[in-house]
Order: structure tokens, then sequence, then C-alpha cells
């Protein structure tokens, strides 16, 4: 059990989680703030007899300080997040090399098309795996999402990528694996009974692993 | 329009203590409940206007499924409707209460026949095959369809979006016809509005008023493009 | 005439003549409409209690059979032990339950009802019958949600967002009538928030006391006026949105099935665009009365009042421009993702500055620890945390991870139950008396408030864990995921905390129908507060004044060296004060 976040295992991974650490801080010292300041007050300036409280209706200078300070705060982090939010998810973030695996989400498992020896989707060597995505090491992949019934969410924790398979629409996702391995791919948006159990299994391999594996899975599935 | 506000505050103690909007709690209520009116137009309507440009295919030409020409009489005539509204509160306003119940019972009228028109015209189209969920299966216009010249793939589209649109309309039409019955039986008949006291023939104006402007929005909207 | 007025004589128990049904069912007395809600709504809360319980049970014993689960059919628990179609509509009816009939009614439907015409100073709503209309669709809206647990096949099962096409589609979902029901019930109630509202902003302009001018308003009754501005704007549309789920479950249409050139993510747009305003409908109120009671609580004015209202203003009008926040990674334009968010963070400044100007006024102060003011105190801290934990899912990049886990829970959880909850643990105390003319109980009062306090945070804040960790809402059986197999401990540690927080309310439930009958006496103004209500008998009488009082001062002037005591009511005329210029007008 981590009291933090889990293994980076994408590109991007890392600035997500900085991004995170970043805002635990700034929150962090808000939050220290605010709880010290109340726990101070509450004892230090609980009822005594005799005494009255000090009148006053406010400050203009300190109401002015602390509306600036979050303000800049706020919009320098605005500008930082939509930073990272372009790279990854922008229209034109995906790499221009980025290989490409279809995947269909339907009530309650994951249909993953791969492209095959030629590395192109839509032609005759194209091949569909149930709940299992296969992907090479250090190569961007582009995850063209779509979905048969309801909405779904595809989902690797260890990519921290998440995206909507909407039906009517087609949604590209793109990331690039960093850690060779097995991990979890599941279903973050309510999408029926079998909600909880609509899971798959992530492989990340390496190039050779990866292309052995697809010979191997292409023949299974034309057989 | 200020004027009569007036005179009508004046009239009814107690007076709102600190200064509100100068308006009656009745017609400054009507107005906030107009509010939120338009939002739930505005729903509906932004609703058509996505579903539309979103559309997967071309939408119906106008024309073939409904029919123009008896739907713009019928606009025509909420039109009038909201005149004769006018001249009902003119008329109060000049202390005039015979003339007043005159045009609030042409109001009256006018509205209930455009809901008759619209049951009508409703019984129409369902007898052809245009329906909630798109045309019907063997109907004449079916054969439409097949025959290219109404759009398969949205048919569906245009039904929800007609028959939610229109229905809600015929709806709040209906309503303001029962509310200017009740009035008109309970309230200006018995003789209970003077050139002093007349904020429900006021307030029920604005909602006629509002009603009728739905319309001409729809009408644009459904019928004409 | 000014004489009387300035020393505001309660009106004599004026002889009342009307019938047991007139007086006490079909009542259009706004303090009896308040009170309707205020059992209604409460039982409502305990009904949404005990649904969350059952799926504490199943998260943290996945597959166990529930003590006393027994009682329920096959079709919900054979044998005690939760089915994933029953999980899904306890998580449904849990959230539709809390938002729509427990917290949005405590707050709005009990608070405006009952504060606003004794705050501002007059007789009753501007309209008293629309106002019995409220409360009554919103019972029908209730009954029609509470029978729908018990339909054949179920209840609503979507989430209580109830995203289309699951929502719309009978054969996605597994329920037909249930998820009819809910969107029947659901246009009910957005008829009974609209009947309110205009209502509300009707009485709140027009009907003010002499001298209760705007910013003479207590704060409470400011963010109850937003409120019923948001309701009125944001309800019609969530209505429109549910006429066409029903047209699509019904007759039907074809608004939400992209199958026929529907649109999935309008019923996002239109839902969450109710749906954000929503959630300020449900914590400024709690705002605004928290606001009152920390400057009672700390016998001091309230710090920066004009930037409070402000403040106010603020969130409502942001609060319709950041509804997108929630559709990040539904496959939105990103390009109008990064436009939302940076709306979003910016919420937080006067969210920021409301919490400092409640520490301002609690600086220096004199601080009564009153169970409402533990409450209060309560409320800042956990709202802060909310507050905070709101920033990691506003930024984008971060939202794409916890995004649908079991941060947001926590974050929605620390609003809603940290927020909204305790501001109402400490409003329901408060204005007990002025309702039934008894104090609750203290010494119950305290010891709930700290079960309450350390059991909720033992329940919520672990949740941000779990939510780093990538566990998804709303999943049945989490150790299905290798990955959260560790993390059940953690999950199973929740569900006791959460056990232990919902034994903790019986406490709260018992000490106020105890005190209906045999809490303390609490004479006119138990707090001694300022606020016009506190003139008047407790309980409140019909007609509430004879003559309306006439007002010479804001409602926060604690410890004003112009009199000995450490209060100064709002009707109380000083020799400098001078006579409300319109009120003299006004009154020949």
């Amino acid at each position: 059990m981590h009291w933090w976040l889990p293994l980076k295992g994408s590109t991007f991974a890392g600035e997500v989680d900085g991004l995170f650490l970043a805002i635990t801080i700034i929150t962090g010292i808000a939050f220290v703030l605010v709880e010290v300041g109340l726990i101070w007050f509450v004892v230090k300036y609980r009822q005594r007899p005799g005494r009255k409280a000090f009148y006053t209706h406010g400050s203009t200078r300190a109401e002015v300080i602390w509306t600036a300070i979050p303000a800049v705060t706020m919009v320098a982090l605005g500008l930082i997040s939509n930073h990272y939010w372009v790279r990854i998810k922008g229209r034109n973030s995906v790499p221009p090399n980025a290989y490409p695996i279809a995947i269909h989400a339907k009530q309650f498992e994951w249909q993953v098309t791969y492209p095959g020896p030629d590395g192109k989707l839509g032609t005759s060597d194209d091949f569909t795996v149930r709940n299992q995505l296969h992907v090479p090491v250090g190569r961007p992949i582009v995850v063209r999402l779509t979905s048969e019934d309801v909405i779904h969410s595809f989902f690797v924790p260890v990519f921290r990528v998440k995206q909507d398979a909407v039906p009517g629409m087609d949604i590209n996702a793109w990331f690039q694996a960093t850690v060779p391995g097995t991990y979890e791919l599941g279903c973050a948006e309510l999408c029926g009974l079998g909600h909880y159990r609509m899971r798959a299994q992530v492989f990340v391999q390496s190039q050779e692993d990866y292309d052995a594996w697809t010979k191997q899975a292409a023949q299974e599935a034309s057989s | 329009m200020t004027h009569a506000a007036a005179t009508v505050d004046q009239m009814r103690p107690p007076y709102p203590a600190e200064r509100g909007l100068d308006v009656y709690n009745t017609k400054l209520g009507m107005w906030v409940f107009l509010a939120s009116e338009v939002m739930f137009f505005a729903a509906l309507i932004g609703t058509y206007i996505i579903l539309r440009f979103g559309a997967p295919g071309e939408w119906a030409k106008p024309g073939i499924v409904l029919n123009i020409k008896i739907t713009a009489f019928n606009t025509f005539l909420l039109i009038c409707s909201s005149v004769s509204m006018v001249k009902a509160y003119a008329a109060i306003q000049d202390g005039d209460p015979k003339k007043m119940r005159f045009w609030l019972l042409l109001t009256i009228l006018g509205g209930a026949t455009f809901v008759g028109i619209q049951v009508y015209e409703y019984i129409h189209l369902i007898e052809h095959g245009f329906v909630p969920s798109g045309v019907r299966e063997g109907s004449e216009l079916a054969e439409l369809v097949a025959k290219g010249q109404l759009p398969a793939a949205t048919m569906g589209l245009y039904g929800s979006t007609f028959f939610t649109m229109t229905g809600f309309h015929g709806f709040h039409v209906t309503c303001g016809v029962i509310s200017m019955t009740y009035l008109y039986l309970t309230k200006a008949l018995p003789g209970k509005y003077t050139k002093q006291s007349y904020g429900g023939i006021e307030t029920v104006g604005l909602y006629w008023h509002f009603v009728d402007l739905v319309w001409i929005i729809l009408f644009t909207i459904v019928y004409l493009i | 005439m000014t004489t009387v007025a300035a020393t505001a004589h309660p009106a004599p128990a004026h002889h009342d003549d009307r019938s047991f049904i007139r007086k006490y069912v079909f009542s259009t007395d706004h303090k009896i409409i308040g009170i309707q809600f205020l059992f209604v709504s409460l039982f409502f809360l305990l009904v949404g209690g005990l649904l969350a319980m059952q799926m504490r049970w199943q998260l943290g014993f996945p597959g166990k059979p529930m003590p006393g689960g027994g009682v329920l059919p096959e079709t919900m628990a054979p044998g005690g032990v939760i089915l994933p179609e029953y999980y899904i509509q306890l998580v449904t009816m849990h959230g539709t339950f809390m938002v729509f009939f427990a917290i949005m009614p405590l707050l709005v439907g009990v608070y405006a009802n009952f504060l606003i015409p004794l705050k501002i100073g007059t007789h009753d709503m501007a309209f008293p019958r629309i106002n019995m209309w409220s409360f009554w669709s919103f019972f029908a809206a209730g009954l029609v949600m509470l029978a729908s647990l018990f339909v054949p096949d179920g209840a609503a099962r979507a989430g209580w967002t109830m995203y289309a096409p699951l929502s719309a589609r009978h054969d996605l979902s597994g329920a037909s009538f249930g998820q009819e029901m809910w969107s029947v019930s659901i246009i009910l109630v957005g008829l009974s928030s609209i009947l309110g509202s205009l209502n509300y902003i009707t009485t709140i302009i027009n009907n003010r006391a002499p001298g209760m001018t705007w910013f003479r308003l207590p704060l409470s009754v400011w963010s109850l006026f937003i409120t019923a501005i948001l309701g009125l704007l944001a309800l019609p549309v969530l209505s429109g949105a549910a006429i066409m789920l029903l047209f699509d479950q019904i007759i039907g249409t074809h608004f939400f099935d992209p199958a026929a050139g529907g649109q999935a993510l309008l019923w996002q747009h239109l839902f969450w665009f109710f749906g954000h305003p929503e959630v300020y409908i449900l914590i400024l109120p709690a705002m605004g009365m928290v606001s009152d009671i920390i400057a009672n609580g700390s016998r001091k004015p309230i710090f920066g009042y004009h930037s409070m209202v402000f403040a106010i203003v603020a969130i409502a009008f942001l609060g319709w421009i950041v509804w997108g926040h929630h559709m990040f990674m539904s496959g939105m334009n990103p390009t109008l993702g990064s436009s939302f968010m940076v709306s979003t963070l910016v919420i937080a400044v006067p969210s920021a500055v409301k919490t400092f100007n409640w520490m301002g006024t609690m600086w220096r102060g004199n601080l009564r620890f009153t169970v409402p003011m533990l409450n209060a105190v309560a409320f800042v801290a956990m709202f802060v945390i909310g507050g905070l934990s709101g920033i990691f899912m506003a930024a984008t990049p971060v939202d794409m991870f916890i995004h649908d886990t079991y941060f947001i829970v926590a974050h929605l959880h620390y609003v809603l139950f940290g927020g909204s909850l305790f501001a109402l643990f400490a409003a329901i105390p408060y204005w007990y008396p002025k309702m039934f003319g008894r104090l609750m109980h203290e010494g119950w009062g305290k010891v709930h408030f700290w079960l309450t306090f350390i059991f909720y945070n033992l329940v919520f804040f672990p949740m941000h864990i779990l939510g780093m960790a990538g566990h998804m809402r709303r999943i049945y059986d989490p150790t299905q995921y290798a990955f959260l197999q560790p993390y059940q401990p953690m999950n199973e540690f929740i569900s006791i905390s959460a056990f232990l927080l919902f034994a903790t309310q019986i406490i709260f439930f018992v000490n106020f129908w105890w005190s209906l009958k045999r809490g303390k006496p609490s004479g006119l103004n138990p707090w001694q507060d300022n606020g016009l209500e506190w003139t008047l008998p407790s309980p409140a009488p019909h007609g509430n004044w004879e003559r309306v009082p006439t007002v010479y001062r804001g409602p926060y002037e604690f410890s004003s060296p112009q009199v000995p005591e450490d209060y100064l009511p709002q009707t109380r005329r000083l020799p400098s004060d001078r006579e409300p210029a319109a009120a003299s007008a006004a009154r020949h």
C-alpha cells in the first residue's frame, strides 16, 4: 500500500505527479495556515468573563492582501496546468509517429484492435483481442476510443491517463509507456451493473516481445 | 406601464416598508417566474440547436412534413390575441370594465382556438406517420423517406424536438387560457377589476405576451428554417 | 407611530382560529412550511444515510452477508449479500436523496422559508399559497423517489448524475420503471424549487421592514437570496433535461440516443449547466448561516461585511461558467477545458476571501463555544479542506488521473458533509428555539459534535489516499482489481468509521425529539443576538409581528462601544438613530 501516487509508468506521469505535488504544497500551506490559525484563535480568544471583543468591521488592507494572494496563485497555477494540458490532451498533442490501437468499449469488456504487421488500422491484417492491451515500451501509442452502448472511461492508473469512450464519438488518447510490466486497465465511468468488473490487463513489453506476441496473436485470431 | 404600476401600488396597503422595486408583488413574482421560464425554453431550444447542428446528415426541408400555411394562420391568431390582451388592459386602465371583458373574452377565444388548431395539427401529423420517435413504419411519410424526399437519419431528432418544443408551448398556452378563464369568471364578470385595481389582468397579460414571444421564435426555427 | 415601532412590541399571541389541517398540514404559514420541510428532509437524510451504510458494508466486506441484510428481498441482497445491480441503485439513490431531498431542502426549504420573513421583518412570504405548493410538490417528489426503491425492477441505477445513454435506455441499465420514476420525481423537485425561489426573491426585494436596507440584511438572507436566483435559473434547465430524458424513456424520442443521431454529451452539458450552480445552492446558504453564527459566537461584527456579500455574488456568478470542469475527460474539446479550468480556479478567490473573513471575525473575539458555534467553526475547518482539494481537480492534467476516483468522493463529501451538514448541525440548534420554544440539550449536542467531527474525518480523509491510488468510484467490488487489493484494509477502516459516524447521528435525532417536549424553555433571545427574529416570542406566533419592527442598524453590532452589553439589536433605537426615510414616506 502506497501513501502517495502509484508507479510512474508513462512519459507524462512525471509531469502530472509534479503538478500534483506542487498543488499539494500550495494547498498544504493554505491548509496549515487556516487550521493553525483557527486552533490558535479558538484557544486564545475563548470567552473570559468581563471582557468585550474588539469592535471592528474589517480592514480593507488585510482583505486586499488575502484577495490578491490567492488570485495571483490561482492564475499562475492555471497557466502552468494549461501548459501541460495542451501537451497531454490538446487536439494537436498526439505525436505524429504514434502507433495506433483501436479500443471499442462495450458492456462490459474492452475490445482491443491491433494494426497487425503493417502498423495501420483499417487493413485486413488487423486483429482483435478481448481485455488485453499489449503495448511496446518507449513508443507513443494513440488509442482510438469508441463505445458500443454507453459511456465508459479508459483508465490506466500507472499511465495517469483517462479518457471517456462515448457512443457516437471517436476520441483519441495517447501515452507512451516507460516501464515494462503488467498493469491494469479499468472503467472509470459507471456503465451498468458490470461496471466493477470491466477490467483488462495491460502488458508493457519490449519491442521484440511485442512483435513476437503480435505474430502469435494474429495467427490465433485468424485461425 | 410605470404609471399603472404606481396607481396600483398606492392602492395596495400595506405598502412595502423598505422601498423594493416599486412593483407590486404579483407583478414582480410574474417577472421572476418568467425568468425561470426563459431558462426552461432556453434548455429546449438550445437542445434543438445543438442536435440540429450536430445531426448526422441533412435536416428535413421545411414544408414537407409540417403544414406551414395553417400554422402561419395560427401564429397570426396568437399575435392577435396578444393585441386583444393589450386592448383589455388599456380598457380597464381607462376604467371601462365592459370593454375589458369583451377584449379579455376575445383573448381567451383566440388562445383556445390556437390550442384547438394545434391539437388538430398533431392528430393530422400522427395520422400521416410523424411521431415523437420519428416516422412510423408503413405510413405515408415512411414512403417519402424511402423515396429519399425526407432524410432517414435525422427524422428521429426532428420528431423528438418538434413534439417536445411545440408540445410544451401548447401546454403553456393551455395554462394561460385556463388562468384567463378563471380570472374572467371570478374577477372580471363580478366586476372586481376597476380603474384602480387590475393587477390580475396586467400579470396574466405579461405571461400571455411571453408565451406569444416564445411561439414566434419556435415558429421561425421549427417551421420556417 | 414611530415610537411604537421603535420599541417593536412582539405581537401578543392573537387568537388563531385555523383548523388543525390548515394550521399544520396545508399550512400557508412560512414557519410551519419550514418546519414541515425540516421533518421531511431529516427523514430523507436518514434514508440517504442508511443507503450509504449498505454501500460501505459492501466496500469494506465485499461478498459477505450484511448483518440484517436478510430482510432485503432476493432481488437486492439474496441471503444478505448485496448484488451488483442493487449496489448501483444504492449509489444512485444515496446521491439523489442526499442532494435533492436532504441537503437542498434542509438548507433552502427549511431556512429560506423559516428565516427570510423573520429576518427581514415581514408577516409572511409574498405568496403563501405558492409556498405551500412548493412544499407539497417536494413531498410528492420524495414519495415517488422513495417508492421507486420498491418497484420490481428496482430504482434508478445510472448514478445521481444520470448520464445518458445508460439512463435513457432500459435495455442498457436494466431498470425501467425506477428510471422513469426518477425523472418524474426530479421534474417535481424542479417545480418545487422554482415556486420556492420566486417566493423568496419577491419577498426579499419587496417586503423588507422599514430601515432594513440591502446592506443591513444578515448574510444568511443575502446568501439565501442569491441561492434563490441560482435555483430559479438552474432548476428549469434540469427540469427540461429530465423531461427530455423521460420522453426518451417512455415515448421513444432520441435526444440522448447516439444510435439515432442524439448526443450523449448533450445530457452532461444540460445536467452540469444546472449541476454546478446546484453545488453553490448546496453551500451558499450554509456559508450565510455560518456567518451569522460565527459573528454571534465571537461577539464581534462580521469581518468585511461588504466583501462577504460581494464574494457570495461572485461565487454565484462564476458558478454559471464552470460547468465544463465536470467534463474534462468526457471528450469535450480540450481548448474549452482550458477556459473552464481558469474560471474554476478563479472561484477559489472569493472562497478564500470568505474563509479569511470568518477567521478575521474570530480574531480578538470573545468566543462562546455553544453547540452552534462549535459546528460553525468546524464548518470553516472542513470547508477549507473541501475547497483546497477542489484545486486538484480543477487543474486539468491532475484531473486526468483523479477524475472519477475516490479523490472526488472525498472532495465532494468534505464540501457537502464537512461543509453543508456541519452548517446544518449549527443552524438546527441555533434556530430550534424560535421554531419550538425550547433549546436542544447542550451536553449531548457537544458529545454529538465531537464524535461526528472525529468519525467524519476518519471516514473521508482516507478516501483521498484511495483516490491517489486510482480507486475508481461507484465500483461494487474493489478487490476485483489487483492494484486495489492492498488497499482493502483501508476500505474496511473507512467502513467501520462510517458505521460509527452513522451511530453517532442517533444522538442527534434523539436529542432533537427529546428536546421538543423536554428541552429547556429558551425565552426570547437565548443567544443574545441582534436579528429581528429574536424580538419575537419563541416559538414565533402566526403572522410574526402585529406591526413590523423598524430597523436602525446592521445585524452584526456585537460588542459595540455604544452600549454596555455586548450586543445591540437591530430594532433598538438609540438617541443618535434617525427614523428610516422610506418608512416614514410609506407609512402615510
